[in-house]
């Protein structure tokens, strides 16, 4: 029941900063969805969302750090790899 | 879709199971709270593509799960009401109470309505007014601000034929609760990343601090928890024991500053029971008293029954970490999805659903690129 899940901001409706409500899509369903505790929200920002609510907006910048350090992992097996056979 | 599909992509779950297999010197017993943690591990064989001296046990994080026999039978109550439409997120349905749960009450002609937000429920009051219209507030803090927001509104626009049976719980004290134990295996903490998406992870910082002990603040997907758990194998290994963000794309150190000031606005702290657990001190949200006239346990009146959880189960113990759910007698026997003994066994967060429906019974696809 904790679920969350990210979605894209399609549009915004109202400007009441307790009401201000979203269309916001998961993968093409399109849910109702309160802004009010997303103030900087706009339209095409992802945010995870909660029972109908937005818990925040999801940072991208942040979001690239996992495969940033995949490729590293992978950078240094190889790394290693070639150590090994020469 | 973004944000979801890369975060599950085989070949990079792959590089960090190896390389965690890699750092891994010594056996380590982890826990991850959440029970969506619980149900992705299981799910996508997280556990199975770790070294053998990892050991992952499962916490108390599934709201389901933790509410109390007596505040189900209080919603079971209140369900059976005439003048009451009850309404409830569809996963406490299921949960069984003393002798029957919520759905037997809908079977039964009771109006018991199944709402994906808290608002649905107030709107419902709003079309209604003949009727009153209680809402089942459950949940961690993740879920509170929507909760509290439910109750702010109403106040707000005046909407008398609405009330709230709350039976929040928060994490932090359960998690000193398993810390403090004396049967205390766990040795490090995956910090349930969307709790901390609305509280932040400071309050984290004195429970490392006194324990010992990393906590990572960790995601849902394959590969945050991959990485969460390289993190905190990492700790381990180097003697650190820190709190550290691994879910740094959605939570911030102080977390959601709105909603704290609404969930501060219309909660205070009680003590709260946990099922399976007992009571913990300050380990629940109750509403405040400016929130009075919304709150279901002052304006009914409920009978208290103290009730006693079937004995088989040992759903206590699980949640603690101790043991497993395949060490139950009742696991898969007396008590299975379609016949939940426990409440682990009914919501998907749950460790006895998620063995059940993963690892043996009925199992079910678990690719990690689906
Ligand atoms: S298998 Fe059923 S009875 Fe056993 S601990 Fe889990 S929920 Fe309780």
């Amino acid at each position: 029941m904790c679920l969350s899940v990210p979605g894209k901001i399609l549009s915004i409706k109202g400007d009441d900063p307790l009401t201000r409500s979203a269309k916001v899509s998961f993968g093409g369903t399109v849910k109702d969805i309160n802004l009010a505790y997303v103030p900087e929200a706009k339209i095409d920002d992802y945010v995870i969302v909660h029972v109908g609510f937005a818990l925040n907006t999801i940072d991208s910048e942040e979001a690239e750090k996992v495969f940033k350090e995949i490729e590293q992992i992978q950078i240094m097996e190889k790394k290693a790899y070639e150590e090994d056979i020469s | 879709m973004k944000f979801i599909d890369e975060y599950r992509d085989a070949e990079s779950a792959n590089a960090f199971a190896r390389e965690i297999r890699r750092i891994t010197t010594k056996p380590w017993t982890i826990m991850e709270i959440c029970g969506g943690q619980t149900h992705a591990i299981v799910k996508y064989g997280i556990d199975e593509l770790l070294p053998k001296k990892i050991r992952l046990v499962h916490g108390p994080g599934c709201p389901v799960c933790v509410t109390p026999l007596e505040s189900l039978d209080r919603a079971i109550q209140l369900a059976s009401r005439d003048d009451v439409i009850f309404c409830s997120f569809g996963d406490m349905l299921r949960v069984p109470g003393t002798s029957k749960d919520l759905l037997s009450v809908k079977a039964d002609g009771g109006d018991v309505r199944i709402v994906y937000s808290p608002l649905d429920a107030l709107e419902i009051a709003k079309k209604n007014s003949n009727k009153k219209v209680v809402f089942l507030a459950v949940g961690f803090e993740t879920t509170a601000p929507a909760n509290a927001m439910a109750a702010y509104l109403a106040k707000e626009q005046n909407i008398k034929n609405f009330s709230l049976l709350v039976s929040h719980v928060l994490v932090p004290p359960a998690m000193e609760v398993i810390l403090a134990s004396p049967n205390n295996q766990v040795q490090g903490f995956l910090a349930a990343g969307h709790v901390c998406t609305v509280m932040g992870y400071k309050e984290y910082e004195p429970i490392a601090e006194k324990y010992k002990i990393p906590i990572i603040v960790t995601g849902f997907e394959p590969l945050d928890i991959l990485q969460g758990l390289y993190m905190c194998i990492k700790q381990l290994e180097e003697g650190k024991k820190n709190v550290e963000n691994q879910y740094s794309r959605v939570v911030l150190l102080d977390g959601n500053p709105v909603a704290k000031d609404i969930i501060k606005k219309v909660f205070c702290t009680v003590m709260r029971k946990w099922r399976g657990i007992g009571e913990i001190p300050n380990s629940g949200y109750s509403l405040n008293k400016d929130y009075e006239s919304f709150d279901a346990e002052k304006i009914f009146d409920l009978q208290d029954i103290v009730v006693e959880e079937p004995s088989e189960c040992i759903s206590g113990l699980v949640l603690q970490g101790v043991k497993e759910p395949s060490e139950c007698s009742a696991f898969g026997k007396l008590c299975t999805p379609e016949h939940p003994l426990g409440a682990l066994m009914v919501s998907t967060e749950g460790a006895c659903a998620a063995y059940y429906r993963y690892k043996g019974h009925g199992k079910e696809d678990n690719s990690m690129d689906e």
